[in-house]
């Protein structure tokens, strides 16, 4: 491989919605669905004199995100104005932590081509979200529901060095605010977006180069293609001898660029200062170990013991654990199962399948673990071959139910007496007189198009290893 | 934060630019002398050894003063459009933003 000539160095600002019933400093209701302006107050609309109130829980979610990223739990932080003025922030002030944020440090471990690498945390803050701007053609409208929306920031040290790095750490993150049950991380909600920054330097220099700072990245596949062309673009410049200008830049996702925004560098001199309005947050560190007592196990963890409890492979445990509720469900099976790496087979595939099509959550899904188990048990004592037990397995993640009941209903259950695969061979051997000779001049086709014709005639139900060995003896004489 | 040297003439024209004030040459003139003389005036304070004193950010002794998750009444929302200058059936209308 060809040494790259410039190394990119990448940081990320992750804002995490976190999973409240109510907003960060007041009691209206976080709701991504609501009508515009139904869920807002005097103090996530700004009014002069209201006064912002802490949600506890928030905190409390932010600490238990910050132990699950290995972080230092800040025994004192408080709460800072930062001032920007923008529609989306009528106070002109943002509350936001500075320089005592709740969390500091801490790191995510990502796979790698190169094997696994720790990106370092620089910090986790708490601070309430803006409004949402929609903009018309003489006007722009504000819709205050998002406004106060609690909010952790997730900063990481600038460890990244490819999209692909920055791609990784980003599904890890989320699985990790999953399993901590801190964040729905839905995207599409606007639960997860991102700030990029991404400096290249030559190889072999130690001094980072100028960055460009690219906003509100709403999607993971937004941060790979904007980081994808900035590498394509800093890299470019600087072989033709130009200087990379430190800015913010836009990615438009329809044309795969990024764009400039021209703003001016003074307009990032955000003057924070204390909140007067909030007292400081004080934990004690019997809390913090209570919170860490309780934080669950890290899918790392999980897929070490996948592969040692169920004798998984690696590759199905890693996919298993990349989402929660799938790992949940994978488990609730297997353990009522003989067979794990069938119930990992049929998830993988089958489920995840069907899932995606649909757009499911296999939290919500009618086929439960239990009758999947029962299935399973029904294809491994040969009651069902594998055309039926799929068969069954869609009308359960249709309609629900239990797969021994729908099997004696539908009569889905394999023949495999003897008598009636004689039959259906003889009859299969009389009609088809063309692939007998061609069998016997030992074309292997034949034999199975003589297999898939007693299928037919049996509805899909033979046992095919059965049916084979009948074909051989009969066709042997 | 940001007045980062003792001595550094305070820059009244930036001030004013990030506040989203706008000052005639006159009035930067008058403000130059009266914030100097606060800013003077609070400056007293490191002429005290105060090396063995915490930064506070709050004179009063009191942390950890939370509400818990739960959800009360939002208003109503014709009142809420009602207080601003412009706005149309369900959002608050802003002069055009241009990004
Ligand atoms: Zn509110």
């Amino acid at each position: 491989m060809v040494e790259p000539e410039y190394v990119a160095t990448i940081g990320l600002e992750v804002h995490v919605q976190l999973d409240t019933v109510s907003k960060m400093f007041c009691a209206c209701r976080t709701s991504f669905a609501a009508p515009p302006n139904t869920a807002v107050c005097p103090v996530c609309l700004g009014y002069p004199g209201a006064l912002p109130v802490m949600n506890r829980k928030a905190v409390e979610y932010t600490v238990r995100a910050g132990l699950m990223l290995d972080c230092d739990i800040q025994s004192h932080s408080k709460f800072d104005r930062k001032s920007y003025f923008y529609p989306d922030m009528p106070k002109n002030y943002q509350i936001s932590q500075y320089d005592q944020p709740l969390c500091q440090g801490g790191g995510v471990e990502i796979d790698t081509d190169a094997g696994t690498r720790i990106i370092r945390l620089r910090r986790i803050h708490l601070e309430e979200d803006v409004a949402k701007n929609m903009h018309f053609a003489q006007s722009s409208g504000v819709d205050f529901n998002r406004a106060g929306t609690p909010l952790m920031e997730i900063v990481t040290q600038p460890d990244i060095e490819s999209a692909d790095e920055a791609l990784g750490f980003l599904q890890t993150l989320k699985a990790l605010m999953l399993y901590s049950g801190v964040s729905r991380c839905n995207l599409e909600e606007g639960n997860m977006r991102c700030d990029v920054n991404i400096s290249m330097r030559p190889a072999g220099r130690e001094a980072l180069g100028t960055k460009a700072e690219i906003k509100n990245l709403n999607t993971f596949k937004g941060v790979q293609g904007a980081l994808l062309y900035e590498i394509d673009r800093q890299a470019d410049v600087l072989r033709g001898g130009g200087e990379i200008v430190q800015e913010t830049r836009r990615w438009d996702v329809d044309v795969g660029k990024t764009f400039s925004m021209r703003i001016k560098e003074d307009d990032h001199d955000y003057r924070y200062f204390p909140d007067p309005d909030l007292m400081p947050v004080v934990l004690e560190p019997k809390e913090i170990a209570d919170w860490r007592q309780e934080l669950p196990e890290a899918p790392r963890a999980r897929r070490v013991r996948f592969v040692e409890q169920y004798e998984l492979p690696d590759y199905d445990a890693g996919v298993l654990v990349a989402d929660k509720a799938v790992a949940d469900y994978f488990e609730e099976a297997a353990d009522l199962s003989s067979n794990s790496k069938a119930v990992s087979n049929w998830i993988m595939t089958e489920m995840l399948r069907m899932l995606a099509e649909r757009e499911g959550a296999i939290t919500d899904v009618l086929i439960r673990p239990a009758a999947l188990a029962e299935l399973i048990g029904l294809v491994d004592d040969e009651t069902l071959n594998s055309n039926s037990a799929k068969e069954v397995f869609v009308s359960l993640f249709e309609d629900g139910g239990m797969p021994a009941a729908l099997v004696k209903e539908k009569g889905l259950a394999q023949v495999s007496d003897s008598a009636s695969i004689e039959a259906f061979v003889e009859q299969a051997i009389a009609e088809n007189p063309k692939s007998v000779s061609d069998y016997k001049a030992g074309k292997t086709k034949a034999a199975k198009f003589l297999v898939g014709q007693v299928m037919r005639m049996s509805q899909g139900r033979s046992n095919p290893q059965l049916v084979m060995k009948a074909l051989e003896s009969r066709l042997a004489d | 934060m940001t007045e980062k040297k003792d001595n550094e003439a305070l820059d009244v024209a930036y001030v004013a630019r990030l506040a989203r004030l706008e000052l005639a040459d006159h009035e930067i003139r008058d403000f130059q002398g009266q914030l100097e003389d606060i800013v003077g005036y609070v400056r007293k304070i490191q002429e005290l050894d105060v090396s063995g004193v915490e930064p506070t950010a709050h004179p009063a002794p009191v942390v950890n003063v939370f509400r818990e998750d739960v959800v009360g009444p939002s208003l109503k929302r014709e009142d809420v459009l009602n207080n601003a200058p412009l706005h149309d059936e369900d959002q608050f209308l802003v002069p055009k933003i241009v990004e």
